[in-house]
């Protein structure tokens, strides 16, 4: 049965599955982020760098057991819908996540981070014009996901357009973006890297790369995660074993005279929840 | 605990701060107590203009935009100080001794805070840990709102690592050059491909 887009109630149930994604995000890490932490820590050398893991972990329980985020920077919401067929994509869709969003900006309590770019007037929700990004894409269930990105990090991201020629050169494009970071994306980090599409879809790639299982790794991930630690940036920029817990590519065709490749900086909170909407 | 007492393993530090933050190396471990003062790029503009409205002398600045809701801190880590590189000098000549953040500053404050201060490294996103050690003081320019105004925090021994001493020394700098020289060895690239 077509759910009729301007249900109201199908508006009311994704604010309410948004609220509760944002929540579950804010103050607790995902376990294949803690996994992946919780094993860098064990394995650092570096003095300063494992003192500042110990913190890292010691603020995760901290914030789980008091239930405030994780990070002061709670990020702007970058949401992902996955609509079953028979959800039609209607404007209802996007206010419910707007509601939500809102909500959780006052109920958790989010801090406001999104302003009017030039003038910077903030909005005081964390909705605004465009914001926030909602993508969506077809699925069995209707489920909404939640990856509140900080500025720390999003900051230091970059994208190149390479030359077709210049395929073995990915590992120095990506190891290159944290060289020029350093501490300053709260390593450790994990890269989401994207690769091919054209050169608004390797940003998303990269993006939507930060949603998969980070203890896990391919080869070319682990060998681009290797060119990333033997930098030695460490946790923070204070030298150590740890400046990336993982990498993680997604890819797309492209164009045969194109190679883009962006790289999407994620500091240690790597911050997402799925919720699965109630209808 | 009078200023310098060192307990335990970390030196203590509490404000007003002296001489004693001179004797700090860059990666030495401390923790400060006492009060400080949040301040990002828009509080730092707002002095500029209109001058700093606490008592500077031996101050400690903390460069945090925090979460408060009902006159508490709910949340409160290190922001980027990098950004207010071009906005820091004003502060150190006013008698500020230690700036907190993360991610290190530009050599311009490394030069700003040689024989007057120092820089603090707080480990970033470690907002809970941070506000489990601090008590709501009171604001000034709060109408910058909650992340841009200046909070007024007792502080309660932060976990803290000595980036930038007072004598040029500077850790993140020195991670900086090992990584370059590692990034150019790894890609058999000359010095100057990477600004």
């Amino acid at each position: 049965m077509m759910v009729n887009p301007a249900d109201p109630t199908l508006s009311s149930a994704l604010a309410d599955a948004t609220e509760r994604a944002l929540l579950e995000a804010e103050i607790r890490l995902p376990p294949d982020v803690l996994a992946a932490l919780r094993r860098a820590a064990a394995a650092e050398r570096d003095e300063i760098a494992r003192r500042e893991l110990g913190n890292i972990l010691e603020n995760i329980a901290f914030a789980e057991e008091r239930r405030v985020p994780i990070c002061q920077d709670t990020g702007v919401p970058v949401v992902y819908l996955t609509l079953p067929p028979d959800i039609g994509l209607s404007p209802a869709l996007f206010e419910g996540v707007r509601e939500g969003v809102q909500r959780a900006t006052a109920a958790i309590p989010l801090r406001p981070n999104v302003v009017d770019p030039l003038t910077r007037e903030n909005t005081g929700d964390n909705t605004g014009a465009g914001m926030p990004a909602v993508h969506v894409t077809p699925g069995e269930r209707l489920t909404v996901t939640v990856l509140p990105k900080g500025a720390g990090s999003e900051n230091v991201s970059r994208i190149g357009m390479l030359l077709p020629s210049q395929a073995k050169e990915i590992p120095k494009f990506v190891a290159e973006t944290m060289l020029l970071a350093g501490g300053k994306p709260c390593p450790p980090v994990i890269l989401g890297v994207g690769i091919g599409g054209t050169f608004d879809m390797a940003a998303a790639l990269a993006k939507e790369a930060l949603l998969l299982p980070v203890d896990v790794m391919g080869d070319f991930e682990a060998e681009l995660c290797d060119a990333v630690n033997a930098l030695g940036i460490g946790p923070m920029g204070l030298g150590g074993d740890t400046t990336a817990l993982s990498v993680k590519v997604k890819r797309a065709d492209c164009h045969t005279a194109s190679l883009p490749v962006a790289v999407n900086v994620q500091c240690w909170a790597c911050r997402r929840a799925t919720v699965e909407v109630k209808r | 605990m009078p200023a310098g007492d060192r307990g335990g393993e970390a030196l203590n530090l509490t404000t007003p701060l002296g001489a004693e933050v001179l004797d700090l190396r860059a990666g030495d471990t401390v923790t400060l107590s006492g009060t400080i003062y949040t301040a990002r790029d828009e509080a730092h503009l707002r002095m500029m203009e209109e001058g700093i409205p606490f008592d500077s002398e031996g101050a400690a600045v903390y460069h945090c935009g925090p979460v408060v809701q009902d006159g508490r801190l709910v949340v409160a880590g290190p922001t980027t100080s990098a950004r207010m590189n071009r906005l820091t000098g004003f502060l150190i000549d006013a008698g500020v001794r230690a700036l907190v953040g993360k991610g290190g500053m530009g050599q311009e404050v490394v030069e700003h805070l040689r024989g007057h201060g120092v820089y603090l490294a707080l480990t970033g996103g470690c907002a809970a840990l941070a506000a489990a050690r601090m008590t709501l003081k009171g604001v000034y320019f709060e109408d910058l709102g909650m992340a841009e105004a200046v909070w007024v925090i007792e502080a309660d021994h932060l976990p803290l690592t000595v980036g930038i001493d007072a004598h040029g020394g500077d850790l993140f700098r020195a991670v900086r050059e090992k990584a370059k020289t590692q990034f150019h060895q790894r890609f058999n690239t000359k010095q100057d491909t990477v600004s």
